[in-house]
């Protein structure tokens, strides 16, 4: 299996902090890869980075063995890489389906004629549109809710919702920042299920978690952030193991 | 070189006047995250009630600074009251609601107020009562009245008085937590609504000073006279970083001096082509400029997009 | 975005029978409005069909990409003014206005784009008065292009433009039709009311596209339209344009319809006219918006003709001046119903919702 995504000393600060120092990674293609670290480490500022929302300072991405020359989101997006955020992004007014119809947009072309004209080949496009929704929201266990709006969605549903609209963009590399925040157990444990369907589908997945227990039963290497800086990056039970992550985390929440 | 002096004070107090009037659109912008629109109407109310005051008394044996200054004392309560009337009446109600339905409200508040100085004040322009020493002093050529002296002298000490007020009391620390965050300023035991109540009547309160001063400068007063001050002022609070006090005192005084300089010197800048009449163009040209190159105005914090 | 209508309202028989009435009722309308009131009635009809097409631009603006635009009218005169230079006495170039209206259209559209590109990463309200700035600067500009080369005539306007043609009939004379005597005012009915439900269809359309469905995903969230994939600047180019060539379309239309125009049409006041249409009917929601043009640009007139009548019938005499009066009632009408149906007068079903639960947080940023 070869790099599906490498970072080269990615640096970037905010004033005088330097959330992110030098950090190169590489995650291989169809692997789970867990970044970890206590907060404020700059895992979310890494995620920010690579999918364009934040420039970095120095440092660069490659993707598949091209470089991420350009980096608006949306051309982050083009390239093979989807997203979700740690406070949950939908479009709260707009219902379930929509929200993954509008993940389609990237891999879809009608323009304003083909809209106004609705010829045949937009109204296949929009047909397709809605059963390749139709078929996330199902992937992802939440067809029932196809009508509802997003905002009324069960917090579970809104960060399954959430999943199925970046699938929709037909990624290679799944960002998850924090999926299983505030989420109970069982919550958790169907929210594994579903990220291990997504890897045997042949979805790399980078996940950002706080639930330790979770990172290190699904994840097959983790990095370990820290300050900024990348301590430590190995399979987990090397990891577990790594003094500087014991004393990142004050010994206590990885024993 | 004498007109370029001439200019600069001439824009120094127009743009005072400027930086008073926006800062009761910035306050409440920074507060409440609303524009509101009807601010140019309290200007227009109170500058046409401390007119009434001073026609009344401009008879007796007073001396004109005096009457001035009882007309401004009498415009200064029936602002701060209209200004605690209208958050109440138009925009207390809509806090919850779809940000702009309160703009709506505001259109209509400010609608209402036009007629409303119509009715009681007349379509006519007022001349306002020479009362006031306009003696011209001459500084390097140029001329300053005593009058644009104590305007500028006294937009200052306003302005200095209220950033002591937000700075150093306990009334502007619960502005600032509240113009933060109100419903965290709200769990912490600040009275938002009290709050927003003492910023509306603060703003409306230099709204009066700000219609006194202007209508004396220019020795006249109109119904219609709130609405293009109002749009340069909230332009200057824009230009300037709205929600930021010191912001919109430069924004005012910047654009003071921006329109006076280009008045002056638009057709020489054009070789004639553009008269002085594109001065209102040459402001907002500098606005959209600024905002294009700063896009949270020249203080404005920038923002960061929060993922 | 399909609308929700009852069960019975989608029996294909139903939509049939339903047309056939709309369609009649909008045949009959000028011969109701204009035989019971009088043709300056006819008038306020047409000029509420600008303002519905004006609206429903701004609408896809502001309603759909959620973006605050306060000088929505200058894309109104610069379709007028171009009717106006390319059809009258004024440069001698008499163009049929089949040329004109979609090159207005377009032309309206470029300046939409030029807007847009430098201003667009700006947010909300940075965003609304650059956009009032640019209106302003608009209608200064055509105040003042009388020198040194006359362009616009000033502040005078541009008068004698030619009327709207077709096959050789001007709309500006009464036709005889099958005997019947058809006023000026009732010919420009008929051609509003066939461009205003042809912007209704293109509106409809894009709304229910993947297009409406980008605007609507920048207006809820711009970040996460971003990380969807979405070129949002494009995109909400794309929606300035569009919006701008209603308005041009329109503008075309006031100047064919109106034969003059000058820069006093095109004053702020008149964006905020059209923002009220469009927050006042129910922001996003087309039928909304056509209530919402319809009432503001009829009540007006109303209160006009009825603000002395009234005081007449009440007092006896005039107590407050009836052109005062009238606006005074909007003013107090606005701030009514605004505080009654914060969404508007008929919002779209999920904004009614979303009315319904949203808290009771003071000083809550919307």
């Amino acid at each position: 299996m070869g790099v599906l995504l490498r970072a080269q000393g990615v640096s970037k600060s905010f004033g005088g902090v330097q959330a992110l120092r030098e950090i190169s990674l590489s995650i291989d293609q169809g692997e789970i890869y867990g970044l970890i670290g206590p907060n404020g480490a700059g895992k979310t500022t890494f995620f920010n980075a690579l999918t364009g929302l934040y420039s970095c300072d120095r440092g660069e991405f490659e993707f598949d063995g091209k470089p991420l020359k350009v980096r608006a989101p949306h051309e982050v997006a083009r390239a093979g890489i989807a997203r979700t955020f740690q406070n949950i992004r939908l479009f709260a007014n707009m219902t379930a389906l929509e929200n993954v119809m509008v993940g389609r947009h990237l891999r879809t072309r009608a323009g304003v004629i083909g809209a106004v004209l609705r010829d045949r080949a937009t109204r296949a496009e929009e047909q397709a549109i809605e059963v390749r929704a139709r078929e996330l929201l199902d992937y992802v266990g939440i067809a029932g809710r196809a009508n509802d709006l997003a905002r009324h969605l069960a917090y579970g549903d809104q960060r399954r919702l959430e999943i199925a609209r970046a699938l929709a963009t037909e990624p290679r590399l799944l960002a998850l920042d924090e999926p299983a925040a505030g989420m109970n157990a069982t919550e958790t444990a169907s929210l594994r299920d579903l990220i291990e369907a997504l890897r045997r589908d042949g979805i790399t997945i980078l996940l950002i978690e706080h639930d330790v227990r979770l990172v290190m039963g699904l994840c097959d290497r983790v990095a370990v952030l820290d300050y900024g800086e990348k301590i430590a990056e190995d399979v987990p039970e090397k990891v577990q193991k790594d003094a500087k992550v014991i004393e990142a985390y004050l010994g206590g929440s990885l024993a | 070189m004498d007109i370029f002096i001439q200019q600069i004070i001439n824009g120094l107090v127009l743009g005072s006047i400027y930086a008073l009037v926006a800062l009761g659109y910035t306050m409440v912008y920074g507060i409440m995250g609303l524009i509101n629109f009807a601010h140019g109407e309290v200007v227009m109310i109170g500058a046409l009630t401390s007119l009434s005051i001073i026609k009344l008394l401009a008879g007796t044996s007073l001396p004109g600074p005096v009457v001035v200054l009882i007309g401004l004392a009498g415009a200064i309560p029936v602002c701060m009251a209209l200004g605690f009337t209208i958050e109440r009446v138009a925009y207390r109600p809509l806090r919850a609601a779809p940000r702009l339905a309160p703009l709506i409200t505001a259109i209509g508040v400010s609608i209402v107020l036009q007629q409303v100085g119509m009715l009681i004040w007349g379509r006519n322009y007022h001349a306002f009562p020479g009362l006031l020493p306009t003696t011209p002093r001459h500084i390097l050529g140029a001329q300053i009245t005593d009058l644009q002296v104590l305007i500028v002298v006294l937009a200052a000490l306003i302005m200095a008085a209220l950033i002591l007020l937000v700075n150093t009391t306990r009334i502007g620390r619960a502005m600032r937590a509240t113009a933060e965050n109100p419903d965290i300023a709200g769990l912490m035991g600040v009275d938002v609504n009290q709050i927003i109540s003492i910023t509306f009547v603060i703003g409306s309160a230099l709204a009066a000073v700000a219609g006194v001063m202007v209508s004396a400068n220019y020795s006249i007063a109109h119904y219609y006279m709130g609405f293009i001050l109002g749009l340069k002022a909230f332009t200057a609070a824009v230009l300037g970083g709205i929600g930021n006090m010191g912001g919109a005192m430069l924004g005012g005084v910047l654009l003071g001096l921006i329109e006076s300089l280009g008045a002056g010197y638009i057709g020489d800048l054009t070789g004639g082509f553009l008269g002085s009449n594109y001065q209102d163009v040459f402001a907002f040209f500098v606005l959209i400029l600024v905002l294009v190159f700063r896009p949270s105005g020249l203080m404005g914090e920038k923002l960061a997009e929060r993922a | 975005m399909r609308m929700n209508l009852p069960a019975f309202a989608r029996d294909p028989r139903f939509s049939w029978v339903g047309m056939v009435l709309v369609a009649v009722a909008l045949v009959a309308l000028p011969f109701v409005v204009g035989g019971g009131f009088g043709n300056s009635w006819m008038r306020v009809v047409d000029s509420a069909l600008l303002y519905i097409m004006l609206s429903l631009g701004l609408n896809i603006v502001v309603g759909f990409a959620g973006l605050l635009d306060l000088g929505y009218i200058a894309f109104y005169a610069v379709g007028a003014y171009l009717y106006a230079l390319l059809a009258s006495p004024q440069f001698g170039l008499h163009l049929p206005f089949w040329v004109i209206l979609p090159l207005g259209a377009a032309v309206a559209g470029m300046f939409g784009v030029i807007l847009g590109a430098p201003t667009l990463r700006l947010r909300g309200d940075y965003l609304a008065i650059v956009t009032l700035g640019f209106g302003e600067i608009v209608r200064i500009f055509l105040n003042n292009l009388d020198a040194p080369v006359n362009v616009t005539n000033g502040p005078q306007g541009i008068a004698q433009i030619d009327p709207v043609r077709i096959g050789g009939a001007a709309l500006s004379k009464s036709q005889q039709w099958f005997g019947l005597t058809v006023p000026s005012v009732y010919l420009y009915y008929y051609l509003f009311v066939v461009l205003t439900l042809l912007v209704i269809f293109v509106t409809v359309r894009l709304e229910d596209s993947r297009i409406g469905r980008a605007w609507v995903a920048i207006r809820e969230d711009e970040v996460a339209a971003k990380a969807c994939g979405i070129d949002t600047r494009n995109i909400k180019l794309l929606a300035f344009a569009m919006g701008a060539s209603f308005g041009g379309l329109s503008g075309g239309l006031f100047a064919g319809f109106q034969q003059f125009v000058s820069p006093e049409s095109f004053s702020l006041l008149e964006s905020i006219m059209v923002l009220c249409m469009v927050v006042l009917g129910g922001m996003g929601h087309i039928p909304g918006v056509i209530l919402g043009g319809v009432l503001l640009a009829v009540l007006p007139e109303v209160l006009r003709s009825g603000a002395g009548i009234w005081q007449r019938a009440l007092f006896g005499k005039i107590l407050i001046d009836p052109e005062s009066l009238r606006m005074l009632l909007f003013g107090l009408a606005l701030i009514a119903v605004m505080l009654y149906r914060p969404a508007g007068l008929w919002p779209e079903a999920r904004r009614r919702r979303e009315m319904a639960a949203a808290g009771e947080a003071p000083g809550k940023r919307a």
